[in-house]
């Protein structure tokens, strides 16, 4: 523990964290490495090595000519489908969740304290619990397995998040500032918009960043409320590996599972620092 | 600061306008009520309600008492895959903790390329539960992954065949869940180190204190509020396993890594067997509720009574 002298414990410490590091990051280096090689060598060869000749066939055939299920078309539609419907549920629930936090911090009602435990409460209830009805509701709507019914899942699902996020942000801007421009006649849309907006930057960076992992990286609603043509790559790339017909070509698998995983580890990468905030402030209270 | 209200501006414009304006924030929130009170807890009760009928491919709107939760109990896959997670969820509540803890630790011993190291651990979190499954899927396999690689090493007798052996998958759903989870609780845990006083420690330390015993009186009891948050969130997350079986096992061998989230998805979805679904649900959600309420209930406690 002190100074840092190469002492025993030391030593311990290092050998402990590079080993848990190699843990880590064995799984994505054997879906990179794999994604590269051809099938020959990834079959006789060692999975954990590095490939002796680098070939993107397998991207390109995982994009655009794998078969998941019926269709041979690669991942790239289901790609699409995901940022379609990803894309504006993002927006809209960190919107709402935006309005919610302002009201329930700066323009509070009687009942919101309880509203606001109400929506807390939701982030615990297993999704289980409300698919059955969710699928009739959809269908009586109309808009079972399209864009419009993901999008309106997740923005229902991802609002209690959103708002507890905002809340809890909108909680320490000093309610005096709020008071003096209300005295002096502002409005809530006004107020919202010049003085709560400009000092949202970094909250919404968080909020957008935490909505677009999980909805991007959500299984459950995708595979229930989606079929066939319209299901989100998730789906499509957990049909295409468990496609059992013909030669299990394991490269083109890897190279999906990363293309399926690019679009968060991107996020990941450039923003991690708002990644783990988001992570630690939904642990707080989530 | 209800007395907000009294400040709102008596403007010139019409008292319609002012109306609304009064109104705003409410009308603004009322969506979000609507849709809380309705797709949370009204689905809920819906969902209730279907578990108390004979619904099949179609809902039956016909009461039927708990048979359905008659049949439930008196099925052997349910039995298995409650069991299931009872093992999954302690081991990897467990040892997603002692992971968590060990890594913050380390990562606090003014550590070179610390930040590297904290992004290396985070990383999985990046990655859906179907990215993990899939990854680790390989890794597994016997035919492909870790054992073969050690048979061509020459370490001919190795096997690591716990993916196809009914009596052990479960277990392979713990160390994917791990490699995804831990590093979550590690950063939370980091947290919380890296908000300890110094000056507690070194007084200690003055006072001739061992590092252990300061870890073990000092450090680890003010991490209390830490292993709480934590606990809830993997005993959240082990109750809701759904993407990481379904892309790991599928559920298999024949449903040997079944747990209730995929229980519950191939009855209420696959088979057509809505009502019995419902129950499964219902009994989902009970478990979640009799975790997490006691949990919350005697930590509210603690923090009101210091």
């Amino acid at each position: 523990m002190d100074d840092k002298k190469w002492g025993p414990w030391r030593i311990t410490v290092y050998a402990l964290l590079i080993y848990c590091v190699l843990y880590y990051l064995l799984p994505l280096t054997v879906m990179l490495f794999n994604s590269i090689k051809d099938l020959d060598e990834l079959k006789a060869g060692n999975i954990m090595a590095f490939p002796s000749k680098i070939t993107f066939e397998p991207w390109v055939k995982a994009w655009s000519g794998a078969c998941t299920g019926i269709t041979c078309e690669g991942l790239s539609g289901y790609f699409w489908n995901s940022v379609s419907f990803v894309v504006p549920a993002v927006l809209i629930s960190t919107i709402i969740g935006a309005f919610n936090g302002y009201v329930l911090t700066m323009w509070r009602f009687k009942g919101a304290d309880a509203f606001f435990m109400l929506l807390m409460l939701g982030c615990f209830i297993p999704f289980q619990a409300i698919l059955l009805p969710m699928a009739q509701t959809l269908g009586v709507l109309g808009i079972a397995n399209s864009t419009a019914g993901l999008i309106f899942v997740h923005v229902v699902y991802g609002l209690a998040f959103t708002t507890l996020f905002f809340r809890n942000y909108y909680v320490s801007i000093p309610y005096e500032m709020i008071a003096a421009a209300r005295i002096d006649g502002a409005g809530f849309m006004l107020i919202f918009r010049r003085i709560v907006l400009p000092l949202s930057g970094p909250i919404i960076v968080v909020t957008v960043i935490w909505q677009f992992t999980q909805i991007w990286n959500d299984f459950l609603f995708g595979v229930v409320f989606s079929s066939g043509e319209r299901q989100p790559i998730t789906v499509a790339l957990n049909n295409l590996v468990n496609t059992s017909t013909g030669v299990k070509e394991y490269n083109v698998d890897m190279a999906a599972a990363v293309i399926a995983a690019l679009p968060t580890l991107f996020v990941y990468v450039v923003a991690g620092k708002y990644f783990v905030r988001g992570l630690t402030a939904g642990a707080v209270k989530g | 600061m209800s007395q907000a209200q009294t400040l709102s501006p008596a403007g010139s414009r019409g008292s319609w306008a002012d109306a609304v304006e009064r109104a705003l924030p409410k009308i603004v929130v009322a969506p979000s009520f609507v849709a809380c009170v309705v797709f949370f807890y009204g689905f809920i009760i819906w969902t209730a309600v279907l578990s108390m009928t004979p619904s099949r491919l179609l809902p039956r709107y016909e009461f039927d008492g708990i048979q359905r939760y008659v049949e439930l109990f008196g099925n052997d896959r349910w039995w298995l895959a409650l069991q299931n997670l009872a093992v999954f969820g302690g081991l990897f509540i467990a040892a997603c903790l002692a992971m968590g803890l060990l890594l913050a630790i380390l990562l606090d011993q003014k550590i070179r390329a610390e930040g590297f190291i904290r992004a290396v651990f985070l990383y999985p979190l990046a990655l859906s539960f179907i990215v993990t499954g899939t990854a680790w899927k390989w890794i597994l396999d016997p035919s492909i992954g870790l054992q073969k690689v050690v048979n061509d090493l020459g370490f001919t007798g190795f096997a690591f065949e716990w993916i196809k052996d009914p009596e052990m998958v479960i277990y392979t759903v713990v160390i994917a869940g791990i490699w995804q989870s831990s590093g979550f609780v590690m950063a939370l845990f980091l947290a919380g180190l890296r908000g300890i006083d110094d000056s507690i420690i070194k007084a200690a330390r003055i006072d001739g204190a061992s590092m252990p015993t300061i870890y073990r009186r000092i450090i680890l009891p003010s991490l209390r509020p830490v292993f709480f948050s934590s606990f809830m969130i993997l005993a959240h997350i082990a109750i809701k396993s759904f993407d990481l079986v379904m892309a790991l096992t599928g559920g298999g061998p024949g449903f040997a890594s079944d747990l209730p989230a995929t229980f519950m998805y191939t009855y209420a979805f696959t088979r057509n067997q809505i009502g019995l679904g419902a129950a499964s649900a219902i009994v989902m959600l009970m478990i979640v509720v009799s975790i997490i309420v006691p949990f919350m209930y005697s930590e509210l406690r603690r923090s009101r009574h210091g």
